[in-house]
C-alpha cells in the first residue's frame, strides 16, 4: 500500500476582505449584491400591491396609504435609490460582459459615475414626485 | 493506490458545467430586457401613486400595453431575481442541507410571489375585480 492517508493539499485561499486596500469598484461591487437583495423586498412589494389591486377597494386602500405613511416612503425610498443604482451598475456589468471597460482607469470612472448617477436619478424622481403631486 | 491516470482522464465524465453557461445568459438576457421594463415601470408608479384604487384599475384596463409589460416586468423580475439570490447563496452559503433548503425557498418564494402577481394583474385588468 502506498500512501492512502497523505491528505490532500489544503488549496489556497483568497486573501480576506479586511486586507484589501478600500477601493471605489470593491464598493460597487459589494452595493450591486446589497441593491440586488433589497431589490428582492422590493419586488416583494410589488406583489403585494398587485394582489391588494386584486382584492378590492378597501384593501388597496390599506395598502396605498401603508406605502405614503412616513416609513413606507423611507422604504420606497430606499427602494427608488437600490434601483437606479442596480439598473446603472447593471449596464456596466453588460458593458464588461461585452469586453469593454475593464482597464482599471475606464473601471474607476465608470465607478464613479454610477454612484453619481444613483444618486441625482433618485433626487430627481422623488423631486419629479413631488411636483407632480404624487407624494 | 496511486492512480496512473492522467488529470484529464479523470476529470472526464464527472460531467462538465455545461448548464453553467445557460444561467449566466438567461441573468444577461434578462438584465437586458429589465432595462426598459423598469424605466417604463418607474414612469407608471409616478402616475398610479397620484391615484386611488378606481384610477389604478382603470390604468390597467386603458390599453392592452400597460397589464401586459407590468406581467412581464413581474415575470422576468422575479426571474432574474431567483437567478441573483441563487447566486448569492452558493456564494456564502456552504452547508449542504442550508444551501439546499435555501436555494428551494428561493425557487418557491419566487414562483408563488411571480405568480400571485401575475394572477392579480390579470384578474383586475380583465375585469374580475
Amino acid at each position: 500500500m502506498t500512501d492512502t492517508s497523505r491528505r490532500l493539499r489544503e488549496p489556497p485561499l483568497s486573501p480576506h476582505l479586511q486586507v484589501w486596500r478600500w477601493h471605489v469598484t470593491m464598493l460597487t461591487s459589494i452595493l450591486h449584491r446589497a441593491s440586488g437583495v433589497a431589490l428582492y423586498v422590493g419586488a416583494l412589494v410589488l406583489a403585494a400591491w398587485a394582489m391588494s389591486l386584486a382584492a378590492g377597494p378597501e384593501a388597496y386602500g390599506t395598502f396605498k396609504a401603508a406605502l405614503g405613511s412616513f416609513p413606507g416612503k423611507v422604504v420606497l425610498f430606499a427602494m427608488t435609490a437600490a434601483v437606479f443604482y442596480h439598473l446603472a451598475n447593471g449596464v456596466r456589468h453588460l458593458v464588461w460582459d461585452a469586453g469593454h471597460g475593464l482597464d482599471i482607469k475606464t473601471a474607476d470612472v465608470t465607478a464613479y459615475f454610477v454612484i453619481g448617477f444613483a444618486a441625482v436619478a433618485t433626487l430627481a424622481f422623488w423631486i419629479a414626485a413631488a411636483m407632480m403631486g404624487a407624494l | 493506490m496511486v492512480s496512473y491516470r492522467t488529470p484529464l482522464s479523470r476529470a472526464r465524465g464527472l460531467g462538465a458545467a455545461k448548464h453553467g453557461v445557460g444561467h449566466w445568459i438567461a441573468e444577461r438576457v434578462t438584465a437586458v430586457a429589465l432595462v426598459p421594463l423598469v424605466l417604463w415601470a418607474l414612469a407608471a408608479a409616478l402616475t398610479l401613486a397620484k391615484v386611488d384604487y378606481a384610477g389604478a384599475v382603470a390604468w390597467l384596463r386603458a390599453t392592452p400595453v400597460n397589464p401586459v409589460l407590468l406581467v412581464l416586468l413581474v415575470a422576468i423580475g422575479f426571474w432574474h431575481m431567483h437567478a441573483g439570490l441563487r447566486v448569492v447563496v452558493e456564494d456564502y452559503i456552504h452547508v449542504p442541507m442550508s444551501k439546499a433548503g435555501l436555494l428551494l425557498l428561493n425557487l418557491f418564494v419566487c414562483a408563488l410571489a411571480g405568480s400571485l402577481a401575475v394572477f392579480s394583474i390579470l384578474k383586475v385588468a380583465l375585469g374580475g375585480a
